[in-house]
């Protein structure tokens, strides 16, 4: 899923400085399940706003919305709801969604209240950790199925490198080495002779070096 | 400053059951400040960052949380969960610029303790120091 993290308080409230009316628009999608931009958190963001317009005896009227995901069209279109209760979106989604919702209302201001962070699970209660880049070009069969792309902090395709030690990265010593991971595993399931294969030099584009990403699926568009 | 500070308490089912049962005049015959409103919850696991965060909305000076014992929750784990969501409360109330020692967090034995008085008077005695909540708009 996408992973977030709300951003500072003060900075939200500066994009909003001129708003008379706000809509905290939460996404029922990835950041409801890592508990950033969902009903819930949303409730909690208006709760701060209000407090703090309170505080500074401003009359700002904040109203709450989610969107069952706001990177569909179909979705985004059940805005008109809140039609007249809002003159700017503060969106809760990831970054797709507020570009959705900029792309489908050119008139209204929306602003993000979350940094998009990482593509990520959860491997317990309140953790999220890094697992895949989006690169466009997966290597995981070569890989025993962990990624040196979102993994590495080198990115590295031939790993390791002389950072590792202990099984740990240099940039720090919390991080396992992915490579040093990835090595065991091919052990462990009898492909470790498969990694005397060179990787070639990477071809990038695939990664969004080549400009924004697009995918058309024939057999679906009408 | 001349003011009876409205202080709310969210108190788990059984924490509070016994204040409950004393009744409104048996607290302040206690010793219960009388800006107090105590709001049940089935259990501290109940207690939500928006429940606390609402109180503030509503005209709270002060908020307490309580809950049993961490190790001693009926329900497992809601005490624990209580804790937490108080800690992100306050969390946020810096992050507002107010003074997070306006919410406390107290963990009690089940029945009826001088503790929880002594909670609250606390809490009376700390927002009467501090003043009107900054969220009634004193500081324009």
């Amino acid at each position: 899923m996408i992973i977030g993290d709300r951003k500072p308080l003060a900075e939200i409230l500066d994009m909003v400085k001129h708003a008379q009316k706000i809509l905290v628009l939460g996404c029922r999608g990835c950041v409801t399940v890592c508990s950033t931009g969902g009903e819930r958190e949303v409730e909690i963001l208006a709760s701060l706003l209000r407090l703090s317009f309170k505080k500074q005896g401003k009359e700002v009227v904040v109203n709450e919305g989610s969107l069952v995901r706001q990177c569909d069209r179909e979705f985004i279109e059940e805005i008109d709801k809140w039609e007249g209760m809002y003159d700017v979106i503060l969106s809760t989604a990831c970054g797709v969604g507020v570009n959705f919702i900029a792309n489908l209302r050119p008139d209204t201001p929306v602003y993000p209240a979350i940094n998009t962070t990482f593509y990520g699970g959860s491997p317990e209660q309140g953790v999220w950790t890094e697992q895949c880049a989006g690169c466009g070009d997966c290597v995981l069969h070569l890989t025993g199925g962990l990624c040196p792309v979102a993994r590495c902090a080198k990115n590295l395709m031939n790993g390791p490198c002389g950072g590792s030690v202990d099984g740990h990265c240099e940039i720090n010593p919390e991080v396992e080495c992915i490579w040093q991971l990835i090595y065991e595993r091919m052990g462990r399931i009898n492909q470790q002779e498969d990694m005397k294969n060179i990787a070639p030099i990477r071809d990038w584009r695939s990664a969004g070096h080549g400009g924004p990403r697009k995918k058309v699926r024939e057999d679906l568009t009408l | 400053m001349d003011f009876i500070p409205n202080i709310q308490i969210f108190c788990c089912h059984y924490t509070s059951q016994q204040a409950v049962a004393r009744g409104r005049e048996g607290l302040l015959q206690d010793g219960m400040p009388a800006g107090v409103t105590i709001n049940r919850l089935s259990c501290g696991g109940r207690l939500q960052v928006t429940t606390l965060l609402k109180a503030f909305e509503d005209g709270a000076d002060g908020v307490i949380a309580c809950a049993c014992p961490p190790d001693k929750c009926h329900n497992v784990d809601g005490s624990k969960k209580a804790a937490k969501r108080a800690a992100a409360a306050r969390k946020a109330l810096e992050e507002l610029g107010v003074e997070p020692e306006r919410l406390a967090m107290h963990n009690l034995e089940r029945g009826f303790h001088p503790e929880f008085v002594e909670a609250a008077q606390a809490m009376h005695n700390r927002i009467m120091g501090l003043g009107l909540s900054p969220f009634k708009g004193e500081d324009k």
